[in-house]
């Protein structure tokens, strides 16, 4: 660990450089070492930086190392089987870097010889076959943008406000850019029987992760993928295949994916039935709920950002939905009373995260900060009270209900619950 | 003439597969069946898909015990935060509901076929098939859902009942949550003036640097 002051200091950087609009510190706290600021001239405007070629995998300043995905030690038993989060209040724009993209893996991250690897086809189809990596890029190639949510990302949050991060409470979220060939391509190139219903995908990991996806839905618009953001799929993320299954909770997004079944019948396996079904009050259980609700949080200012400044103030967050498109974000400064549209800047995919703000000026009062995301299909982000009505707190699962964030007058932000 | 064209034509449409207008890439090799035979472990919930093989309670109690009972608790009921496989009956509809393959699990397949393809934790597809029958008795007689006397087959399959079998339903969010759909949400004075009743920070369970795995 770093002594006390050097933590300090970095923590002053880390807030000035990389926490978001709302986080940027007054001048006086980047003073920290006066011989680099005006009139002097800093050390790095006199000497030779590196030439090019020492970082030939270049990496984030090293002023930066607190973006970084974190852990919640405590939720489970080994970290072979758990999650680690997107740190989403140090991140803008709608691109997640690949580096930080959150983590779920059930028995590991498996290290896969790509010249080993192959995605068998079988099942109910004319012909079963074999492909290569190699085969597989054969075919004819999209790029897609895709946000990928867990099913439990915000899980934590059902009995009330829990972890004081955005990072713990809504990183299990991030979109990149896939490339691949569209999964229909694939299907049809070994040719559907009549009676073909359902896929079974499954992994190549220790957990050989297993999930039925009906036959249209594949059809539709999954993919497989071997590339995110332009390079091939991180090791953590599926390398060197992954299923791409827009809109619906991750878990079916299988990773290393190396075998696709098709069947007449759903096949129940345990992560379909004793996990990623939501429990309700009265003990029954809803299952096969794929579709992510369409859900926004506000990612800076939130408890890690660290204060904010009275007068100009931006707020900064990303709203995505599992059914279409985001038609449109709203945003509260009074917990829910009162809303307005906030602004979305940049590009607007269908089930892709989007970048929304809303700026004012902060006289320093009390804020309970919230935001709503409305998608093209007309549904409404719910709070979290009307999404318990329904539902309970027992669901783990599917938790969209509406953030709040409490801005306190000397400018730090805490998750709170509203009642 | 035209009658009879017009009949094949239909008959095409209607049992061309979905993607039939794509064309064909001949990429790939096919899979002989002997490939197919080593992947190919799924098994579903009427029993297809489940291996030759036997295994009885007795049979399976040593298996957990070496294999199992050090993450699972002897009994099922878990060392930690591994999961709990025994106990959890009428728990469902409480406060602190507890999921076990008794309690939860609809299928014996999801059991057997989890097993299967993923443990023992860190060992997984080590066990034969006599030995994933013995001890997938022995998991469901910590339930108490077969006699200490029972044998698991392919045989005995349809003889197991799951507790928790009716205890699932599809996705139905379209028609019970239909009101989250609204073109026109409130805008104004939408809720009466609301008041913090819980603060993150009063639990204080997030994680600071010093807890971070990987960190150090």
């Amino acid at each position: 660990m770093q002594e006390p002051n050097d933590r300090r200091k970095s923590r002053r950087r880390f807030l000035a450089g990389a926490a978001g609009i709302a986080a940027a510190a007054p001048l006086k706290a980047l003073a920290d070492n006066l011989q680099n600021q005006p009139p002097n001239v800093p050390e790095w405007t006199h000497t030779l930086g590196d030439g090019v070629g020492v970082r030939p995998y270049g990496t984030p300043s090293k002023y930066e190392k607190g973006v970084v995905r974190r852990t919640v030690p405590w939720l489970t038993a080994t970290p072979e089987s758990s999650v680690s989060f997107t740190p989403l209040h140090a991140l803008e724009g709608i691109i997640t870097p690949n580096g930080v993209c959150f983590e779920r893996h059930h028995s590991g991250v498996a290290e896969i010889d790509p010249a080993d690897h192959r995605l068998m086809l079988h099942g109910l189809v004319d012909k079963p076959l074999i492909f290569t990596l190699g085969d597989i890029e054969r075919f004819p190639r999209v790029n897609k943008i895709y946000f990928l949510e867990c099913a439990a990302n915000t899980g934590m949050e059902w009995r009330g406000a829990q972890l004081n991060g955005c990072q713990y409470t809504h990183g299990m979220v991030h979109c990149v850019q896939y490339t691949g060939v569209p999964l229909k391509t694939l299907l049809n190139e070994a040719g559907l029987k009549p009676n073909a219903k359902w896929i079974l995908a499954e992994g190549a990991d220790a957990a050989a992760m297993t999930r039925s996806i009906p036959l249209d839905k594949a059809l539709d618009d999954c993919l497989v993928a071997y590339r995110m953001n332009g390079e091939r799929l991180r090791p953590e993320n599926g390398y060197p295949l992954r299923l791409v299954v827009p809109g619906w909770e991750g878990n079916v997004w299988i990773k290393w994916l190396r075998r696709i079944k098709i069947g007449d019948e759903p096949w129940f396996t345990r992560e379909e039935t004793s996990k990623y079904t939501d429990l309700l009050e009265n003990g029954k259980a809803r299952q096969f709920t794929w579709v992510m609700d369409a859900k926004s949080v506000i990612t800076s200012p939130s408890p890690q950002t660290g204060p904010v400044q009275k007068g100009f103030t931006g707020l900064s967050g990303l709203a995505w939905s599992g059914r279409g498109k985001i038609d449109r974000v709203d945003v509260s400064l009074d917990g829910g009373r009162n809303w307005r549209t906030a602004r979305i800047d940049g590009p607007i995919f269908d089930k892709a995260c989007v970048r929304f703000y809303y700026e004012f000026d902060w006289n320093g009062d009390a804020l309970l900060l919230q935001s709503r995301a409305m998608d093209e299909t007309g549904y409404v982000q719910p709070s979290k009270s009307e999404l318990r009505k329904i539902r309970g707190v027992n669901s783990i699962y599917h938790n969209n209900g509406i953030q709040t964030w409490h801005l306190k007058p000397d400018g730090e932000v805490e998750n709170v619950e509203m009642g | 003439m035209s009658r009879w064209v017009s009949a094949l034509a239909l008959v095409a449409y209607v049992c061309a597969p979905a993607s039939a207008q794509e064309r064909h890439y001949n990429i790939g090799l096919a899979a002989t069946p002997q490939q197919i035979s080593g992947w190919d472990i799924d098994i579903r919930p009427d029993g297809v898909g489940a291996p030759p093989g036997q295994g009885s309670v007795k049979q399976g109690e040593d298996i957990y015990m070496n294999q199992c009972a050090a993450c699972h608790g002897e009994f099922g009921e878990s060392a930690g935060r591994w999961p709990q496989l025994a106990q959890g009956k009428g728990t469902l509809a409480s406060n602190d509901p507890v999921k076990t393959v008794g309690s939860y699990f609809p299928y014996l397949s999801s059991v057997f076929d989890y097993i299967r393809r993923a443990m023992p934790f860190g060992n997984a597809q080590s066990l034969s098939n006599d030995e994933l029958y013995a001890v997938t008795a022995y998991v469901l007689n910590l339930n108490d859902i077969v006699d200490d006397k029972f044998v698991l087959s392919k045989q005995t399959w349809q003889q197991v009942k799951m507790p928790n079998a009716g205890g699932f339903y599809d996705d139905d969010r379209q028609t019970t949550e239909k009101r989250f759909w609204n073109k026109n949400p409130c805008m104004k004075d939408c809720v009466p003036p609301v008041k913090i009743i819980g603060r993150a920070r009063a639990i204080d369970v997030t994680p600071d640097e010093k807890t971070q795995r990987g960190v150090e």
